[in-house]
Parts: C-alpha cells; sequence; structure tokens
C-alpha cells in the first residue's frame, strides 16, 4: 500500500495511517526520496501517532530514511512517537538517536522551520 | 480469544497477520497498552525471523492460567536450517540479513519468559510469555 506524502511550500508531510507492513515501509522510503528530488523540499516531517508498534526491521527503515535524505540535504523529523512505542524501541535496543524527533507534527514543522526551511 | 491461534508464516504479508492476531490477543486479555506494544513487537521480531530464515513455521499464541497467573505464550516453530550458536544469536547486533540485529534477545528483553530450543538440520522453537499484572 503506498503512503501519501503531501507538500507544503519548502516541506513534505508523511503520516502513517496504515499497519506498517515491510513492503509498504520500503515503498516509502524510495516513494520518498523520489519525492525530496522532485519537489527540492529542505525538510520532511514523518508523524508516527498512529503507529501502536515499531519492530527493528521498520526502526531500520525510518533511520535508513533520515540518513539517506540527509545524504541528499534534507532533513527529517520524526513526529508522535507514542510512550508505549518509546519504551519497546528501547527495550529492543534500538535507539533512533541520529534522528531528529518532536513531539507532534506542529512541533515537527517548527524544528525545520527553526533550521531554516520554510 | 479462542485460547490457541495458530498463524502459518509462508510470505512476508504473514508477517503482519501474526502481528495482527498478537495485538487483539493482547487487548482481549487486557493486557495494558505497553504490555501490548511488546506482544505486538515481539510477534513481529519472531514472525520476520522465520520469514527471513527459517520458512516455514508458524506462530502459536496461547492463553495460559498457571498458579493464578494469566498470561499470554508466543511460541515460534520452524523447520528451518537451526542455529548453530545460540549465544551468538541471542547477542545483541547480531545479524546475518543486515537487519539491526535486535531481534531475538529484543524478543527476550520484551517478554517474561523466554526459552529457545534448537536442532541444527531439523528447526527452532523459541517460546515466550507476557504475564498479566
Amino acid at each position: 500500500m503506498r503512503i501519501p506524502i503531501l507538500k507544503l511550500n519548502n516541506l513534505l508531510l508523511v503520516s502513517i495511517q496504515i499497519e506498517l507492513d515491510d513492503q509498504s515501509a520500503l515503498q516509502l522510503q524510495e516513494d520518498l526520496l523520489e519525492k525530496i528530488h522532485q519537489t527540492t523540499a529542505g525538510g520532511v516531517v514523518i508523524d508516527l501517532t498512529s503507529l501502536d508498534m515499531i519492530d527493528s526491521f521498520i526502526a531500520k527503515v525510518l533511520g535508513d530514511i533520515v540518513s539517506m535524505s540527509g545524504l541528499m540535504g534534507s532533513q527529517v523529523v520524526l513526529t508522535g512517537i507514542q510512550p508505549s512505542v518509546a519504551i519497546t524501541l528501547i527495550e529492543l535496543g534500538i535507539d533512533l538517536n541520529e534522528a531528529n524527533t518532536a513531539i507532534d507534527l506542529e512541533k515537527g514543522i517548527q524544528i525545520l522551520n527553526q533550521s531554516g526551511v520554510q | 480469544m479462542t485460547s490457541h491461534m495458530n498463524i502459518p508464516i509462508i510470505c512476508e504479508w504473514d508477517i503482519v497477520a501474526a502481528r495482527q492476531a498478537g495485538r487483539d490477543a493482547a487487548r482481549k486479555l487486557s493486557f495494558s497498552i505497553v504490555d501490548q506494544a511488546r506482544i505486538t513487537t515481539a510477534i513481529s521480531e519472531l514472525a520476520r525471523n522465520i520469514y527471513l530464515y527459517a520458512l516455514p513455521g508458524n506462530i502459536i499464541l496461547e492463553h495460559i492460567e498457571e498458579q493464578n497467573k494469566t498470561g499470554l505464550r508466543i511460541t515460534a516453530v520452524d523447520k528451518g536450517p537451526g542455529i548453530k550458536d545460540i549465544k551468538l544469536a541471542l547477542e545483541d547486533g547480531y545479524t546475518t540479513s543486515g537487519g539491526l540485529g535486535a531481534g531475538v534477545p529484543g524478543v527476550k528483553r520484551l517478554m517474561d519468559d523466554f526459552t529457545i530450543d534448537s536442532v541444527v538440520g531439523e528447526g527452532t522453537k523459541i517460546t515466550a510469555i507476557k504475564w498479566l499484572k
């Protein structure tokens, strides 16, 4: 299933609203990088509010998205990680230290605006 | 839930099916939101392990009662190649698939009880239990 990517000025917004299977996660990675390339967006917010679990595979894909977008010159902020998901990820032994995070979509956009991405 | 569910792991989509069954089972047993996330994540890791290394296999979910305790038991069985070095497989960061290597040792931390039996050439059986607090 394809996850929609919205453009807002120089930002891209992604809200994951589906049960994320491996293929959809990889598809998102590809689609998002392509969209960054097309739009030259300086920043991306990926909202994870609806996810009730992130396993090691999804975490790896998200981490890769952050690194790959960074290579292209676009900054990613992950937002809305649920308390239960934060606990589970750390217990699982995964830290997404490299990733910028924010409590919600609004704060995520603020962070990007503050670093010059409008 | 019915007290026993058996989800065959054959294709990648079965990982999601196992995860959904686990989420439903954990909800029905009234596990906390955090424990629901632990259970769902553990199932996802175990199912993916089968999918990547040891097809075909099954994820079995059981409601268990022991000494006035209620629990959910996840059993992951496969007829795959077996694990040569269980100690190594339980080390953080060990992976042969290019993943994060968090899978099996992570499951051990997420759940309360954890056992692993593996015979090279025959397969692996991992049992993990979460007790209702």
